[in-house]
């Protein structure tokens, strides 16, 4: 009896206690809120829009930029549309991102590596290098280099000049601009069948190595048969390039490729930064391995190179892959501070065209899809990497 | 379950988005009184229009009639929240609520009118104009093909430059940046070769550099700026408010009242003047815009009159040494127009 009266009273907590009914009811409850909300903010944005006039949509993005752009990857100019301009501004990010993630995977190697050194001199700098560059905010890394160090290369009338080739001075660094001539397509073909039978020799040397223990300097064979190919295709093909020079002009150098100074030292800063991060992921995946990985391949009289590159790094990317991912992924968005300095990158040029047309919103949407997409393909590839090096190890 | 996780990441984002510019209910003036103090937008650092003192508070032409403004609303021209934004940040800025108005040498044109805001009183007449370095030795604009030109982000310079270049068949490279700082740093710094914006900021920008006697100013003008305060669309009797804080200060330079005499002139038997200050018998000039019927001896007793904020932040009196030139009155050939109080 008093069993059942306790259960009576306990009735309702007992409902609330059992796990399947608190599971449902609190998704539920998540559910509806969620929903509540997301209605109050859809209905917020239309009440915004119609208060302040606009009409939302992306038909706005046909219409004419009116505005110039100093960097784009693609033929572009003020009669250009607003959609052609945010891809100029997309391609400039990814332009950025591509090369800070080439550049800080190479310096951050280097440090890493540094850091564990026996050299007293490579060791400390290494370690100076990762403690300045990590406890200093990206931004300011930026306005280092654009204010501190580029701006105060000399005006254009006196650049510093390599052999009248290639010019630096505040304005950017100037390069001979690859003008494709008639035998390009000779060359070209004859490039990539050259490249075609590398890999095929490549694969055979390694075969032989393999099964004699010989080694053959593979990676000189490979670049003279490319070389080779390459020079017959010259032959048959004729001019496959000829260069523009930079020349003096009234105010800066005329013709050649253009790096712009905002395009260098966002790049450098972004590289110098992040590499400070890469070089204690690198360290870490070195030092996460057992100490007698490293022990044996020595004592089977490997060279301490050998031992880098064949037993330590091939274990040591395992552990450095998925953390190098999330700083892939922060130098595509830390990009964005490219506004700082007038880098015209899809941040940038978004604001540009929000600020002409009103359309915030969208270009918000847009500016999220974006960078969604870099990180999504960023990351898709780093797991596919993953994967990979797992399957080799095991 | 990843895609589901993304998507729930990018809904929460969406949502901070459209919090910020969530809608106000009541009236613009109901609720600068609630919170006691107007949110004035104001430049980030121009020179003669909004930048710090050596005391550090902020003085210029757009500062003062923010708190002529405020004067207007509260009989105090103190009761001012700054509100420091970039060009490119402006417009949302004042759209999405987070300023009452804008008053940062803004230029009036037909897109900006439509798209959410408005614009009626024009307190400065400018275009735009081009500042180089003296040793270039060049004397027009013309001689500027092939030039890097450094520019604020967010301005009608940008379009115009664009345009202009175009027409004269001639190239150049825009370098553009978001703050007036960093424009003025780059430019400063040897980056371009030449700066573009209004003639204003232009002068105003040259006293920020590191040698203002080794810059320029070129004689052109590309464009016409008519620069003024801006209110969001939808709340007339704020609209009508801001307006008319700018033709007052007009009318009180034209009738010779100023902020040293505004007092003595409450004993003229002048009918204009009565007017203006409210002292007319059942006048209703103030209560019928929402004020008080003294405003017009609030304002200038806080700032003075039109000529009075040109001369101390632009004119003679200040760094700028600007003339009067189109933003004389009418009567002395100038642009500046009152409408007629009555």
């Amino acid at each position: 009896m008093a069993t059942k009266s306790v259960f009576n009273e306990m009735r309702l907590s007992f409902l609330i206690g059992t796990s399947g009914f608190r599971r449902i009811f609190y998704q539920v409850l998540v559910s509806v809120c969620f929903f509540v909300f997301c209605f109050w903010v859809w209905g917020n944005v239309v009440d915004n829009f119609h208060r302040s006039n606009l009409v939302s949509g992306f038909s706005f993005l046909d219409g004419r930029a009116g505005f110039d752009i100093n960097q784009s990857l693609i033929p572009y100019d003020v009669d250009s549309t607003y959609r052609r301009a945010l891809l100029v501004g997309f391609l400039n990010t990814l332009l950025v991102a591509v090369c800070g993630i080439l550049l800080s995977s190479f310096i951050g190697l280097f440090i890493g590596i540094g850091r564990l050194s026996h050299n007293w001199l490579i060791r400390s700098f290494s370690t100076l290098y990762i403690e300045i560059f990590r406890n200093i905010p990206p931004l300011l890394v930026i306005f280092f280099w654009y204010l501190g160090v580029l701006a105060i290369l000399p005006l254009p009338r006196n650049s510093l000049s390599f052999f009248d080739i290639l010019f630096l001075n505040n304005r950017g660094f100037f390069l001979p601009k690859p003008i494709w001539e008639g035998g390009f397509s000779y060359v070209f073909t004859a490039f990539v069948i050259g490249l075609f039978f590398s890999v095929f020799v490549w694969r055979w040397i390694t075969g032989y190595h393999l099964k004699t223990g010989k080694e053959l300097p593979r990676f000189l064979i490979s670049i003279a048969l490319i070389a080779s190919f390459v020079f017959f295709g010259r032959l048959f093909g004729g001019e496959a390039v000829v260069f523009e020079y930079p020349l003096i002009g009234t105010f800066n150098l005329k013709g050649g490729l253009i790096v712009s100074p905002e395009f260098l030292s966002l790049t450098f800063a972004l590289s110098f930064y992040t590499a400070a991060f890469i070089a204690e992921i690198v360290r870490g995946g070195i030092l996460g391995m057992g100490h007698g990985q490293l022990e044996a391949a020595l004592s089977i009289g490997l060279s301490r190179f050998h031992v880098l590159r064949f037993v330590i790094m091939p274990q040591a990317l395992r552990l450095i892959i998925p953390p190098l991912t999330s700083q892939y992924l922060n130098i595509a968005k830390n990009s964005s501070l490219a506004i700082a300095i007038g880098y015209p990158d899809l941040v940038s040029v978004g604001g540009t065209i929000f600020n002409q047309s009103g359309q915030i919103l969208e270009i918000v949407f847009i500016w999220m899809l974006a960078y969604l997409s870099i990180s999504l393909i960023t990351s898709v590839f780093m797991n596919w990497f993953n994967t990979r090096m797992k399957l080799i190890d095991s | 379950m990843r895609v589901r996780f993304i998507t729930s990441i990018f809904g929460v984002l969406f949502c901070f988005l459209v919090f910020s510019f969530s809608a106000y209910a009541q009236g613009t003036l109901d609720k600068i009184r609630k919170n006691g103090a107007l949110r004035c937008g104001v430049n980030t650092g121009l020179a003669g229009f909004s930048a710090p003192n050596d005391k550090g508070e902020l003085v210029g032409f757009d500062i003062d009639y923010c708190k002529a403004i405020a004067a207007a609303v509260f009989g105090d021209s103190r009761k001012v929240t700054y509100k420091p934004i970039s060009g490119k940040q402006r417009f949302s800025a004042l759209q999405s609520g987070e300023l009452d108005v804008l008053v940062r040498n803004t230029t009036w044109t037909i897109s900006r009118d439509t798209k959410g805001m408005n614009f009626r009183a024009i307190n400065y007449y400018d275009g735009q104009g081009f500042m180089i370095r003296a040793s270039l030795k060049l004397s027009s604009v013309m001689d500027l093909d092939g030039a890097s030109i450094c520019l604020q982000a967010g301005t009608t310079s940008e379009l115009n430059l664009s345009d202009y270049f175009r027409m004269m068949g001639m190239n150049h490279t825009s370098v553009v940046l978001e703050q007036v700082e960093e424009v003025n740093a780059a430019y400063d710094s040897g980056r371009c070769d030449a700066y573009s914006g209004d003639l204003s900021a232009m002068y105003s920008a040259r006293l920020v550099l590191s040698d203002p006697d080794a810059h320029v100013i070129l004689p052109e003008i590309i464009s016409k700026e008519p620069l003024g305060p801006v209110v969001r669309e939808g709340d007339d009797q704020w609209f009508d408010i801001v307006s008319w804080v700018h033709y007052v200060l007009l009318e009180s330079e034209e009738l010779g009242i100023t902020q040293a005499n505004v007092n003595q002139m409450k004993g003229t038997k002048n009918v204009r003047i009565r007017r203006l200050l409210g002292l007319e018998k059942r006048g209703m000039i103030g209560t019928d815009l929402g004020l008080d019927n003294d405003w017009v001896i609030n304002i200038v007793s806080a700032v003075g009159n039109y000529s009075e904020i040109f001369e101390r932040n632009l004119g003679q009196g200040s760094r700028l040494g600007i003339a009067r030139g189109q933003n004389a009155l009418w009567s002395d050939g100038g642009l500046q127009y009152p409408i007629p109080i009555r």
